[in-house]
């Protein structure tokens, strides 16, 4: 089923999805916000610029849009997936705790602000081009990988302060980041292929999504940033 | 009602901008239709317009856009600028009536020279003749507000949603070759007709997204330069601080963005660059008293021209697209869009980066 968003309402957008069974499409969509929030049992297609906080406390629902998408997508999901066929804008994956994000092109600043891990909930973002400053700031948990695809710019793959104020998860660089400096509580190192095996099952996916090659992505070179220890506070108030 | 400047309530906001740089006019309609998607982030509190190029006829005289609470105040005014200008139209800004806006003041319009006698007197130049006027009457005449005060280009504003605020001054009659746009959501100050953006000062005009954490440290160093900060809102102080450096320091516009969304030490220490490490801190030396803190993405418009940016740290979004002899500035990509569907590669300028758009050079504007 098709629902054209033109013109329409960002809660009447939402009811309207909601009350479809089963996937449906949405034509046209212009800044219309919240879009999906919180579903749960659909694959929704977006055709047209979604608004911010796409897929906010989205519950396993898929999503996928055909071009860019603005700022907070996916702000507090909790499952699902969504893929998004161009960039997006600030505050990617703001405090996610679960579920995957796939980015066809770049991110803007600040994305995985604030995403964390739970038992088996580990969220995960894959950002296909290359990611603005702080990324992964006061990451808590969840996987973060920049793959840096299609670079014609020669510009690093990361802007800067990556990982500031980081205490937990990981954050994957396909490069070897010479330039970039990483704050002092993260611990940055070339990633190994025990490291890489990590994140394979992610590649695939992403590869699937934008029709790319698992193996050129995987041979190169990458950087992992992880928390220096398990409490990156320790002693930096009081001795504990 | 207490007014701007005698209340502060602990900004979300929408801004948008297109310029043509073969500085073709367009009409208002566009940039109305772009503030509707971004509706959510204003609260009917305040909309407003700047344009650019839309007095073709009067280019040569400043175009004054008052607001007047009754017609007495209007009519002292009038008797005050009688004897600092010459008025050579004196007319009501036409609107339409529209039940989204209400309350609405006196909403006037003067094209004037400032008189030869008086700028020799004061041994002033014209320009800075009329922001002092500008000031004056903002400061000591109650009931009277100059919003607008430049050649050639004007500002409409209200309290409303932006898409009405351009409906109710039809827009859709004018045509400028650069417009910006702001739908406001004041949680400083109650919102009021003066204080809905663009603020502006001679050209120079500024619609802000954002929350000036160093607004009073501003307002106190531009005030010896003899800038009156009466509403309380960060943005005014941003347009003062533009004019004091761009007109009375002459400084350029990358520079001046560099003093206030100067690059952090760090980043200026690790910097190759002997001389633009140089450039950096002498600017911010000069001028740490006007670098601004806090969220803010302006849009800064000028006879000519226009400037885009964001707060370092770039604490609120703003994308930029561009097709054929047109850039598109705007908080969502969304706005962008409905100016024009097909623009290609909407990009998002970094923290602290400027965007500069000028319309080429020896177009007659």
């Amino acid at each position: 089923m098709n629902i054209n968003a033109k013109n329409v309402d960002y809660k009447d957008l939402n009811e309207e999805i909601r009350n479809v069974q089963g996937d449906c499409t949405v034509s046209e969509c212009l800044g219309q916000r919240f879009m999906a929030a919180g579903m749960s049992d659909k694959t929704i297609t977006v055709t047209g610029i979604p608004g911010n906080a796409l897929g906010a406390y989205l519950n396993g629902a898929v999503i996928e849009v055909m071009g860019n998408a603005q700022d907070a997508v996916g702000d507090t999901m909790n499952d699902g997936e969504i893929i998004i066929h161009g960039n997006i804008g600030d505050a990617a994956g703001y405090a996610m705790r679960g579920g995957k994000i796939f980015v066809k092109g770049n991110a803007g600043y600040r994305a995985g602000i604030h995403m964390k891990a739970y038992k088996e909930k580990k969220p995960c973002i894959v950002i296909g081009g290359k990611a603005g400053s702080f990324l992964g700031e006061y990451q808590a948990g969840g996987t973060i990988i920049v793959l840096g695809l299609c670079d014609d710019t020669g510009s690093d793959i990361v802007g800067n302060y990556p990982s500031t104020g980081m205490h937990g998860g990981k954050m994957y660089l396909r490069s070897d980041c010479k330039n970039i400096e990483f704050p002092g509580q993260v611990s940055v190192k070339k990633a190994t292929a025990e490291d890489l095996k990590e994140i394979e099952e992610d590649i695939i996916k992403f590869c699937e999504h934008f029709e790319c090659d698992v193996n050129e992505i995987l041979n190169s070179e990458f950087t992992i940033v992880t928390p220096d220890s398990k409490n990156p506070y320790k002693q930096m108030y009081v001795a504990n | 009602m207490n007014l701007e400047g005698q209340v502060r309530i602990p900004s979300g906001c929408a801004i948008a901008a297109v310029i043509s740089k073969e500085g073709k006019r367009m009409t208002g309609e566009a940039i109305t239709e772009a503030m509707e998607p971004m509706h959510d982030r204003s609260n009917g509190l305040g909309g407003g317009f700047a344009a650019y190029g839309i007095y073709p006829e009067y280019k040569e005289f400043y175009a004054l856009h008052f607001f007047f609470n009754d017609r007495d105040t209007r009519k002292n005014c009038e008797k005050f600028l009688k004897e600092r200008f010459e008025i050579v139209k004196s007319e009501l800004i036409p609107t339409r009536k529209i039940p989204e806006i209400t309350d609405e003041p006196i909403i006037w319009r003067y094209f004037v020279a400032p008189l030869k006698s008086m700028l020799v007197s004061m041994q002033l130049d014209e320009s800075e003749y009329v922001a002092r006027t500008v000031m004056k009457i903002n400061t000591e005449m109650h009931g009277a507000y100059v919003f607008s005060s430049g050649k050639n280009m004007g500002t409409f504003k209200a309290v409303g949603f932006p898409e009405d605020v351009g409906v109710f001054y039809k827009l859709d009659e004018y045509e400028g070759y650069s417009w910006t746009a702001h739908g406001r959501y004041p949680t400083n100050t109650p919102g009021w007709w003066g204080g809905a953006h663009p603020f502006t000062l001679l050209d120079y005009s500024i619609v802000h997204n954002g929350e000036i954490s160093s607004y009073d440290a501003n307002r106190r160093f531009i005030e010896m330069f003899g800038y009156k900060c009466t509403l309380q809102t960060d943005t005014e102080v941003i347009t003062y601080i533009m004019d004091y450096l761009i007109r009375r320091q002459g400084l350029n516009l990358e520079e001046t963005a560099n003093v206030i969304a100067a690059p952090f030490w760090q980043t200026i220490e690790n910097m190759d660059d002997e001389k633009e490490k140089e450039k950096y801190t002498y600017l911010r030396t000069m001028f740490p008293s006007l670098l601004v803190t806090g969220p803010f993405s302006i849009v800064f418009g000028f006879n000519g021209g226009l400037m885009a940016l964001n707060d370092r740290l770039k604490l609120r979004s703003m994308v930029v697209g561009e097709k054929d002899d047109k850039v598109y500035i705007a908080s969502e990509e969304a706005a962008i869009r409905v100016m024009e569907p097909d623009v290609k590669d909407v990009w998002a300028p970094a923290g602290g980066e400027p965007v500069i758009v000028k319309v080429k050079e020896g177009v007659d504007l």
